[in-house]
């Protein structure tokens, strides 16, 4: 990544992961999660100020980290992505767009005392699938793009997982009371879907703040 | 180094074993049967594999079938891979079928590959004829006697006992030992089926190291308590199977089990379809009662 000061391999079970280390800074790491399909690459060039060192991480199957045979994507590996990420940087402020929006959101609820504080702003990925399950025509077909970065598996696979509201708020709860802060999690995207509108309406949780707010907030913890 | 073999009664090896790559991953497919009979598919359910049909195969291969199955990803001959999801499960399933058939076949599936191929058949009607799930029906039952802030706090556990486990996947190694260690493990989750049965199934379904058998499921899956699925997904699913349809449900609990009960399962049947409840019997009831449930297959089949 042209961008980065460094990159670093993680494993993650038999993913190798690219985070690379964007800026150099004093005090708490901020760690940026990009969109469904694209890189660190894309969100590096986000206008932000922080103090800390800034760190960009490749989710599975994107930017530079390994794309695996045969797909098998969820939420939830992507968030065990992070926690690896974690385990390097130690605490962190997470920001993340779109689909790494969603993530942020769920390593602030399984890893509450590590994240100090989710940022959630627009991007891709943000909507996700249908709140439930839902009829599917046909079983879709990967194409010749199979083996290249983004996976074309973590786009069909991310972009139709079922995201009912109320996991989303289980996250949030989790993150509420076992964070030690007041406000974990930061909503300042404009596009709302329902998961976005469920967690708005749970304590703990700010809005109508814009993302340099909410990281100032974030960098005075 | 000698390798120790068993035999159980009525069971019988594949006649055929072939490999498909589904998505580059090496999916291992058996067969029995005479290859021009009709097809028959059987899925396997969550951390079990093919072999465990080598009784329940056989016999519908007798009765004229050409019966097919495989091990899902990460079980029994099957390539490790890198993620393990619900669908790509069904498209593995769905890269056997194709390297079978086009023609739509009957489905017969246990406990996960029951809820898989419910999710496959809606997708794709198509591909079957009939479906006979084999205690894989959805149950809403889930810690009934546990209050709502407990339930948060065991979710929380569970989500950072799954992902501290997650960081050590890449290195995780099955535990060795003898045959009779491994089926006395398998026995604590499969406490109704005989030591016999699961001393055999070492045979088929371990592997022989230098230093002991080791089952081949891959070490690195570790199945989550934890994730945005509803049962009630697969309720609907299977309410709306537009082909003939059989249910059978043992009544006695285990832990592999799913707790279904038939008031929970038969407002979901679909149109036409049939539940059977299968009393003292647990969650492997093409196990505990081949013979039996063979006979009501080939029956709903004929």
């Amino acid at each position: 990544m042209s961008t980065a000061l460094k990159t670093i391999s993680l494993q993650h079970n038999r993913i190798t992961l690219a985070l690379h280390q964007l800026r150099e800074g004093t005090g708490r790491p901020l760690l940026l999660l990009h969109g469904l399909g694209e890189s660190a690459e894309n969100i590096a060039s986000l206008p932000i100020s922080w103090a800390g060192p800034v760190w960009a991480l490749d989710f599975t199957g994107h930017g530079q980290s390994t794309v695996p045979r045969g797909g098998g994507y969820s939420c939830e590996v992507l968030m065990a992505d992070v926690d690896v990420a974690l385990r390097h940087l130690g605490e962190a402020t997470i920001l993340g767009r779109g689909l790494g929006g969603y993530i942020a959101l769920l390593i602030a609820g399984a890893r509450p005392t590590l994240v100090r504080g989710a940022v959630i702003i627009d991007g891709t990925g943000l909507v996700g699938g249908a709140v439930h399950a839902t009829s599917s025509s046909e079983i879709p077909v990967a194409g010749s793009r199979v083996g290249t970065t983004p996976d074309p598996w973590a786009l069909i696979e991310l972009s139709r997982d079922a995201r009912p509201p109320s996991y989303a708020v289980t996250f949030t709860h989790l993150a509420v009371t076992s964070s030690g802060l007041d406000d974990p999690i930061a909503v300042t995207c404009k596009v709302t879907p329902q998961w976005v509108e469920a967690i708005r309406a749970e304590a703990g949780v700010m809005t109508d703040i814009t993302m340099q707010e909410a990281l100032d907030i974030y960098a005075a913890i | 180094m000698t390798t120790d073999t068993r035999t159980y009664p009525g069971a019988r090896q594949p006649d055929r074993f072939r490999r498909v790559t589904a998505d580059g991953v090496g999916i291992a497919v058996y067969e029995w049967g005479r290859e021009t009979d009709p097809v028959v598919f059987l899925a396997h359910g969550g951390s079990d594999f093919a072999r465990t049909f080598d009784v329940f195969g056989p016999i519908m291969a007798d009765a004229g079938w050409r019966v097919v199955t495989w091990d899902h990803r990460g079980h029994g001959d099957s390539d490790y891979a890198a993620m393990y999801s619900w669908d790509s499960d069904i498209r593995d399933a769905l890269s056997v079928m194709s390297s079978t058939t086009d023609a739509p076949a009957p489905v017969i599936a246990h406990s996960k590959g029951g809820a898989l191929m419910m999710q496959l058949i809606e997708a794709s009607p198509y591909r079957a004829s009939r479906m006979v799930n084999i205690d894989g029906m959805p149950s809403k039952r889930r810690m009934p006697d546990v209050p709502d802030h407990d339930q948060t706090r065991l979710m929380a556990t569970e989500i950072g006992s799954w992902l501290d486990y997650r960081h050590d996947a890449a290195t995780a190694i099955r535990k060795p030992g003898t045959l009779v260690d491994l089926a006395a493990r398998r026995a604590r989750m499969n406490p109704r089926l005989s030591i016999e049965w699961l001393e055999y199934l070492v045979t088929v379904g371990a592997r022989h190291d230098e230093d002991g058998w080791r089952w081949k499921l891959d070490p690195s899956m570790r199945f989550g308590g934890f994730g945005p699925w509803r049962p009630e997904w697969s309720a609907l699913r299977m309410a709306s199977l537009p082909i003939p349809f059989l249910g059978l449900l043992g009544t006695v609990d285990e832990p592999m089990g799913w707790g279904a009960r038939a008031r929970d399962v038969l407002p979901w049947i679909p149109q036409g379809g049939h539940l059977e409840v299968l009393e003292d019997i647990g969650h492997f009831i093409h196990i505990e009662a081949p013979e039996r449930v063979g006979a009501l297959v080939l029956d709903f089949l004929s």
